[in-house]
């Protein structure tokens, strides 16, 4: 009977779920810094006047949002060890994850920096700043505030998708969580385990969301 | 090489195509169900009963906080055991109508808010039902705003249904999968079936853009 949750051999794995929980707050946060690393290059070429970076960067960004993560990820599983690039698993998942979510990192940016009105760049030129003083005291300061939220939710969503690298054998969260239900025939409890972590997770970032935009909405909303 | 991979990659495309069908199908099935039921959720939402929108709220966060994997498996490895026997079929059907609606019914439900309050004050001043209010004036300019964001929605929700591969479901990335064991060149088998959810997203992506643009314009 699976109705009640064994919470035994839940705790008896915690270890394990634990070790899971770490090497996906590992691969979140690796690949986190990627897709910002990645999403900021990708929005300064967009924003700059050569075409041919611009164009390079707007087919990047569409193939990789109209493309799913799961075949992303296996083009590479499959794919790196064809043209001789050997590396292990988790580094893949951890490439697969910045490359995916720098694309929307990109978009959010840039529709921060978009969402600046021109008169805001010209009083910064006639008051006589220059362009990195325009940069730094004007339009970022500005172009970032909006980013948080999205930036956040963006976040939520690379955890979540960190769980696909389960099927190329990376052991994180889920995979923690399969090892429950291969060896005790419990999938209940595995899962239930699992999601519980994730959910963890979730309602800090959305929590931290909450409370930043609680602190920093722009009062001008009319 | 890499032309004869290519040419023993296209002998397969018969399961390619096979694929897409069971990736459009079963995006359909659940976008369907999942706009129905995310109108449902909205409206309760955004309803007057505050403890049934505060539960349909916590429900909601459930599905959004966790991985689609975790309750795809959910519903394939744990509902047999409630005596609900699911194809692999029905099962990614229900996971994912289940999640779209999640999803779909937050972004209805912030339509709902954003319709302005007078817009409801004079369909009640002049004596509606809450039913007539919602079908004759509120659910008409909410479905306005959140059209670019339902179509996001929609091209999110083809992506995640590569994932009901997990379960072996045959969709566009399983007969990757497939292909791949025969065929090994994951740049060329990959970059095919890439191409296929390209043909199927893109024009969808191209189309939420240009309404986003649409509706920004008046604004600017």
């Amino acid at each position: 009977m699976l109705g009640t949750l064994n919470t035994r051999v839940m705790l008896e794995y915690l270890p394990e779920l634990l070790q899971g929980l770490q090497a996906t707050l590992l691969l979140s946060v690796s690949g986190f810094a990627g897709a910002m690393l990645i999403g900021i290059i990708a929005c300064a070429l967009t924003i700059q006047p050569l075409r041919w970076p611009r164009a390079i960067v707007i087919a990047y960004v569409d193939i990789i949002r109209a493309t799913p993560l799961l075949a992303q990820l296996y083009f590479l599983y499959f794919g790196l060890p064809r043209i001789g690039i050997l590396i292990p698993e988790f580094h893949i998942g951890i490439i697969a994850l910045a490359l995916n979510s720098g694309a929307y990192v990109a978009e959010i940016i840039r529709s921060g920096i978009l969402s600046i009105q021109r008169g805001q760049v010209e009083a910064g030129i006639s008051t006589g700043l220059s362009y990195l003083q325009r940069m730094r005291h004007i339009v970022l300061p500005q172009a970032l505030r909006p980013t948080v939220s999205p930036l956040i939710g963006q976040a939520i969503v690379l955890v979540k998708d960190s769980s696909l690298l389960s099927l190329i054998s990376v052991v994180e969260l889920t995979r923690a969580g399969q090892r429950i239900a291969n060896e005790r025939f419990m999938p209940f409890e595995g899962l239930v385990a699992t999601a519980t972590a994730y959910l963890a997770i979730y309602f800090l970032l959305k929590f931290l969301a909450e409370l930043w935009s609680r602190h920093n909405s722009l009062p001008d909303r009319a | 090489m890499l032309l004869t991979h290519l040419e023993r990659v296209l002998n397969y495309w018969p399961m390619l195509l096979r694929g897409v069908g069971t990736t459009v199908g079963i995006s359909l099935a659940s976008l369907l169900i999942g706009v129905a039921l995310g109108f449902a959720f909205g409206i309760i939402r955004t309803g007057s009963n505050r403890w049934l929108s505060r539960a349909l709220g916590l429900y909601i966060d459930i599905f959004r906080g966790t991985p689609f994997l975790v309750q795809l498996f959910m519903v394939f490895f744990i509902l047999p055991s409630f005596g609900l026997e699911l194809s692999a079929f029905t099962a990614g059907v229900v996971a994912m109508s289940n999640m779209a609606a999640c999803f779909i019914g937050e972004i209805v439900a912030s339509g709902i808010r954003a319709v302005p309050a007078g817009q409801t004050e004079a369909a009640m001043a002049t004596g509606m039902s809450r039913a007539q209010q919602l079908r004759l004036v509120i659910l008409p300019q909410a479905v306005r705003i959140v059209t670019p964001a339902l179509v996001g929605q929609f091209v999110l929700l083809i992506k995640d249904s590569s994932v009901v591969s997990a379960i072996g479901l045959f969709d566009l990335t399983r007969s990757g999968w497939i292909i791949v064991q025969n065929v090994p060149n994951g740049l060329i088998v990959f970059g095919l079936v890439g191409l296929c959810y390209l043909v199927i997203c893109y024009p969808l992506i191209f189309s939420a853009r240009r309404m986003e643009r649409r509706a920004q314009a008046p604004v600017l």
